[in-house]
């Protein structure tokens, strides 16, 4: 990065440790923050929405569609997410290639486990052997927030069926009375005054979903942790940056930048509820209206 | 091998009892059963002991927390804060790189007559480092419960209490504290669950399987591997933790109804199972 870095033998002190922090598998190391964030934000709106589909699955008048909508928001209770996800990462895999199989080879005779393997054949493999790495870390990374969005999809389905429920009986009944048709009656007076009963829990949902995220190392994802250990541990003269282990030192950065994150969210989530009480028939829509009448 | 005879090898597999090797080839379905359920042994010890010791120290934080004086609140917020505020598989790891660090240090103690040799390798070990993490872990949460809890005990019982004439210790053993374990147990009980649920990243993060020792997903991940079939040995997991999880919600519910016995039955607060208080 710097001039001064070409023979990082000779270096010392500040000089030393600037460019062994901008070396090119630092660079590496901070772009996975990038990463991180990344597939946070896909994964936050994907598993929201999955959570409203699950809930208006769960409020339906079908019977089989409502137990579907139940099942998915009871799974998550009882059984620890890390298992889903170690599960949901191989399974889906294995559940696209059997699929890509079954239409790509329908005359492959011989069955597809064959004892401990998996096989499939070679056009139904996901990614192609032959594809570039970038395609192959994109595949990953996609069954990751997938995973993730199913896991915490079924937890933001039960926080927003329970909003839906805590919408005042009296303003449906009123819309009803007014002529709206059951369809209007969702989407032009429960929807919106549903988001305020939803936000604490919705909140809490989204620090989970910041604490869980470096469990994607777990899931093959090259994330901070991955980086973290790769960096702290010790490296020998064969190095260019010589050290001894300072995984400790990495771990306690990414502890740091943890916490400022969820700390960082919680003041805005907090403006948030502010912003949202506004108006609404709630303890704290009336306290707003108090204080500015 | 029939199945009793696997039961036998492999029930106590997990603490290091009985066969040695795992089954590598030809895996049944017995087996997987046998040592998934053996690991769960290692997701009691966690959740239990750690639970167990965190009621206290919970109890503690959270009167800390509601203290005037700065010297005993500032900790306490702090305590809280860090180890809320951060991914417990980040906790973990950290713990596990210190504990490496640490001077190998033994020494030898007597305890009810025995004579005990503790060294610090010892907190490289899951049994023991993963543990104080837990532990740790489960008192910032269970304590920022019952902070929230203490804060909420009605005035009218505190005047009530002055009103009789208790005061300090006994004012808090007899009236503030059961109030506030009452109003905090739903909660309390959701945490209970979720502690359960987090012992399964111990073999996860850092801290190594000493002598493939582990708990129940270890051995389920193990088995996905070997069979390359996660339909198997992920619902077994899933199907403990069920049962674990009832369990768990039972004996809450238990306590729950002592600690509510004096209310009329109206009053009373059933526990509801809301994510809402998910860690």
């Amino acid at each position: 990065m710097f001039s001064y870095c070409a023979d990082p033998k000779t270096l010392e002190g500040l000089a030393w440790l600037s460019c062994y922090l901008t070396n090119g598998v630092h660079m590496k190391f901070y772009w996975s923050f990038v990463t991180v964030l990344v597939l946070l934000a896909i994964t936050a709106p994907v598993a929201l929405s999955f959570g409203f589909a699950g809930a208006m699955a769960s409020r339906s008048h079908f019977p089989p569609l409502a137990w579907l909508g139940r099942i998915y928001t009871a799974m998550v209770r009882g059984v620890p997410d890390i298992a889903f996800f170690l599960f949901f990462v191989i399974a889906l895999d294995q559940g696209l290639e059997w699929l890509r199989h079954h239409a790509m080879c329908p005359d492959w005779k011989e069955p597809i486990r064959q004892g401990a393997n998996f096989l499939v054949c070679p056009e139904a493999k996901l990614p192609q052997s032959s594809a570039p790495q970038i395609w192959h870390e994109i595949y990953n990374a996609s069954l990751a927030i997938f995973t993730f969005a199913i896991v915490f999809g079924a937890f933001a389905a039960n926080v927003i069926y329970g909003a839906m429920n805590a919408v005042p009986k009296e303003q449906l009944e009123t819309a009803h009375a007014y002529g709206m048709s059951n369809r209007q009656t969702f989407w032009r007076i429960l929807v919106p005054q549903m988001w305020i009963y939803a936000l604490p829990g919705l909140s809490n949902l989204w620090m989970i979903l910041i604490k869980a995220t470096p469990l994607l190392f777990l899931l093959g994802v090259q994330d901070i942790v991955y980086w973290a250990r790769e960096l702290g541990g010790s490296k020998t003269s064969v190095f260019a940056y010589p050290h001894p282990d300072w995984r400790l030192y990495y771990f306690l950065f990414l502890l740091v930048f943890y916490l400022a994150f969820t700390r960082v969210s919680e003041i805005a989530l907090t403006r948030l509820t502010r912003k949202l009480s506004r108006g609404q028939a709630t303890m704290a829509g009336e306290a707003q209206r108090k204080a500015a009448a | 091998m029939s199945c009793w005879e696997t039961v036998q090898a492999y029930a106590f597999r997990s603490f290091g009892l009985g066969e040695r090797l795992l089954p590598k080839a030809d895996i049944t379905l017995c087996e997987q059963v046998t040592l998934i359920g053996s690991g769960m042994l290692w997701n009691l010890y966690f959740g239990v002991l750690a639970l167990a010791a965190g009621f206290f120290l919970a109890t503690g934080l959270a009167l800390a927390k509601n203290a005037q004086n700065p010297w005993l609140r500032k900790p306490a917020e702090w305590f809280i804060f860090v180890f809320r505020g951060s991914p417990l598989f980040i906790q973990f790891f950290l713990a596990y790189e210190a504990f490496v660090l640490l001077p190998k240090v033994g020494v030898e103690f007597m305890l009810f007559g025995i004579e005990f040799n503790a060294t610090t390798k010892w907190l490289t070990r899951a049994w023991l480092g993963a543990l104080i993490v837990l532990f740790l872990n489960t008192s910032a949460y269970s304590a920022e419960i019952f902070y929230g809890a203490l804060r909420s005990v009605p005035k009218g019982d505190q005047e009530a209490a002055d009103a009789y004439g208790l005061s300090g210790w006994h004012k808090f053993r007899r009236i503030t504290w059961p109030t506030m374990l009452r109003l905090a147990w739903p909660a309390y009980t959701n945490e209970a669950i979720f502690l359960f649920h987090a012992t399964t990243l111990v073999y996860f993060s850092g801290f190594p399987a000493w002598k493939q020792m582990g708990d129940a997903l270890y051995y389920a991940s193990y088995f996905a591997d070997k069979t390359f079939n996660p339909f198997v040995p992920y619902p077994l997991v899933a199907g403990y933790f069920i049962v674990l999880t009832l369990i768990v919600i039972t004996l809450f519910g238990m306590v729950n109804r002592r600690l509510n016995r004096h209310l009329p039955q109206a009053q009373k607060k059933r526990f509801r199972f809301r994510p809402q208080w998910i860690r």
